[in-house]
């Protein structure tokens, strides 16, 4: 009996990293096998891009540089928010193809296979948010350099949170695909709207600036405006920071009770 | 017997509809030694699936216990994964995935090192026949190319233990044979442990040991197909005579022949205003005697024809249906609509139609 790989019992004690390793490199092969996937996901930010901030742009005083440089952060909080927010559909369909059974099957901590696509998901995000950036420069957008890199690193917590609570919802509407989508859908316009991203709360009544202040994207969004303008002590990066990592938290510990549920 | 592979002790499974519980699987109680190859033989519904679900780990039973490759089901599911290759009744490469990269992911998954992934995923690509379509993505491969990757994802680690889950449901009849072959190739060369279920009772005749029937969530029967057939079948002699009269007159005499009733009851039987039918263990050898002893009564049959048992007359013996009428009819088990098959459309017949198309190039 060819037995010669299979492991031993010595082997078996629970490696945890080792597999959420495992599972992101996994998650990563069909995004380095065909890297231009990465831009499918930034059409609808190019389109905000293309066509949105001309509005603003026209309908504003400021110089075009300036408006840039408030709506480009939102644009980024946007890659997320419409990426990384509806993963859950990959694991959705992986779950109706039959490959996430397999999956299960495999040795691996059960953490391991949410945790692992959740934090593949950092690897688009910076793609994604270093390509707007870029296409944003020649039109007057100057990041803070500084501000910039703590501005990713909170946006892959935000996409870390977003994303497993994306594929949460996936594990619990498990073969009903229409009932995620409309989830998705009802809540996605909503955060997009009350998180200032594409157009200024101050304006907005005082219920909607109420929910708002609740709402922990536009918090994410206020952190990343401020951080990339360079006003690194601006006390919303801090609760743009705790925003993110609480939603970060939630999300995880939401998504590993979704997964070790599934079957 | 060795040391059981696969040891169940009552596994009982029950699923919740609606308001509705639903015993999927009663009691189910068995053991298998290393090196066998048995298929669980029954209609749609029959709780094969969740059987197998709860021996691979992915549901946890309602009661009973199982131990398979040395460990328990429940508490040591860890080292119950380790040792068993599955492949379940849907695709187990992800379609966005390279066939290629999935069995080295699969490898990494099992703790093998990345030159050992390598190697063996080589060799499987090699014996299984993948080799012109390692580097597409799944979603590209052909229905029985697909399957191949399957088995292929499900051997990666060399497991002494594989199941699968209506292995060949949906393939044409070549791609079939085709998967058979590589299943038994693989057994008589590593000695691998073959669990399966299927609803083809063609493929539990002519490729398994050991047949185990399943109907509404219980084994029914537990044998080698020759033995199932003889002992609960029977071949099936039909005799025309030239009249009714005749008829009447040879079924008299088969009766005094044959002695008892036969599996169905009935002694003798008759599929028509002249014919007679016998079904018998020995029936073919019945054959040529009841013809001579017609003869010497002064009747001379017509037509005689000797038909040997089905797996599917077993299954009509044992429960009164036929495979094929229990497959669309009333699957008591009920896996349609509950959670079992995991998927909105549990028709087996069509594994791949709840994919969506739509979602091609969508992967980020």
């Amino acid at each position: 009996m060819s037995t010669d790989t299979a492991p031993a019992d010595t082997d078996l004690r629970p490696t945890p990293v080792r597999d959420t390793w495992h599972v992101m490199v996994r998650e990563l092969r069909p995004v380095l096998r065909d890297p231009f996937s990465v831009t499918f996901g930034l059409v609808q930010p190019l389109v905000f891009l293309g066509l949105y901030a001309p509005l603003l742009i026209g309908g504003s005083d400021q110089p075009a540089g300036q408006v840039l440089q408030w709506f480009v952060p939102g644009v980024l909080v946007m890659i997320v928010l419409f990426g990384t927010g509806t993963v859950g559909s990959n694991l959705q369909y992986e779950m109706m193809t039959g490959s996430h059974e397999r999956t299960l099957v495999a040795p691996l901590s059960r953490p391991a296979l949410l945790v692992g696509r959740a934090l593949k998901e950092i690897v688009p995000i910076l793609a994604q948010s270093l390509i707007i950036v870029l296409v944003s420069m020649p039109f007057g957008f100057r990041p803070h350099p500084g501000g910039l890199v703590l501005g990713l690193l909170v946006l892959t917590v935000f996409g870390v949170g977003l994303g497993s609570l994306s594929y949460a919802l996936a594990l619990a509407t498990k073969g009903r695909d229409w009932v995620f989508w409309a989830v998705q859908q009802s809540l996605i316009f909503p955060l997009l709207i009350l998180s200032g991203m594409l157009l200024p709360l101050d304006a907005g009544p005082g219920w909607m600036r109420l929910v708002a202040a609740f709402n922990p994207i536009n918090w994410v969004t206020r952190a990343e405006r401020a951080a990339i303008s360079g006003e690194l002590t601006d006390p919303v990066v801090a609760w743009g920071i705790l925003s993110a990592m609480a939603l970060a938290t939630v999300g995880l510990i939401v998504g590993i009770r979704g997964m070790r549920r599934s079957n | 017997m060795a040391e059981p592979i696969i040891e169940a002790r009552g596994l009982t499974k029950h699923f919740t509809v609606g308001r509705r519980t639903v015993e999927a699987v009663s009691d189910l109680s068995f053991a298998v030694a290393p090196g066998e190859l048995v298929a669980f033989l029954g209609p749609n519904g029959a709780g094969k699936s969740t059987s197998l679900r709860m021996l691979t780990t992915l549901i946890e039973p309602t009661a009973g216990d199982a131990r398979v490759a040395g460990h328990d089901i429940r508490r040591e599911a860890a080292a119950v994964r380790a040792r068993i290759g599955y492949v379940g009744q849907l695709t187990s490469g992800s379609y966005a995935q390279r066939a290629r990269d999935e069995l080295l992911a699969q490898g990494a998954f099992h703790g093998m090192s990345p030159a050992a992934s390598r190697r063996r995923a080589d060799d499987l690509i090699e014996s299984l026949d993948l080799a012109p379509f390692a580097t597409r993505t799944v979603q590209k491969l052909s229905g029985g190319q697909k399957r191949r990757l399957d088995v292929a994802l499900g051997l990666m680690h060399a497991p002494p233990l594989l199941f699968l889950d209506e292995p060949s449901t949906g393939l044409d009849p070549q791609s079939r044979a085709n998967l058979w072959q590589h299943i038994l190739d693989l057994r008589s060369e590593h000695g691998t442990t073959i669990f399966l279920t299927t609803h083809y009772l063609e493929e539990a005749d002519r490729w398994a040991e050991r047949v185990m029937v399943m109907d509404r969530g219980r084994v029914v029967a537990d044998d080698t197909a020759a033995r199932l057939k003889s002992e609960l079948a029977g071949d099936t002699l039909t005799i025309e005579l030239p009249s009714t009269a005749e008829a009447d007159r040879a079924a008299d005499v088969l009766a005094r022949l044959v002695g008892g009733g036969g599996p169905t009851g009935e002694a003798v039987g008759r599929t028509g205003e002249a014919s007679i039918t016998v079904t018998r263990p020995d029936g073919s050898r019945l054959l040529p005697q009841a013809l001579r002893t017609l003869d010497e009564a002064g009747l001379h049959a017509v037509s005689a024809t000797g038909v040997p048992p089905t797996l599917d007359d077993v299954f009509l013996a044992l429960t009164g249906r036929t495979l094929r009428e229990s497959d669309h009819g009333d699957g008591a088990g009920g896996e349609s609509g509950t959670s079992e098959s995991g998927t909105s459309g549990s028709d087996p017949s069509e594994p791949a139609a709840a994919t969506d198309p739509a979602t091609e190039g969508a992967y980020r």
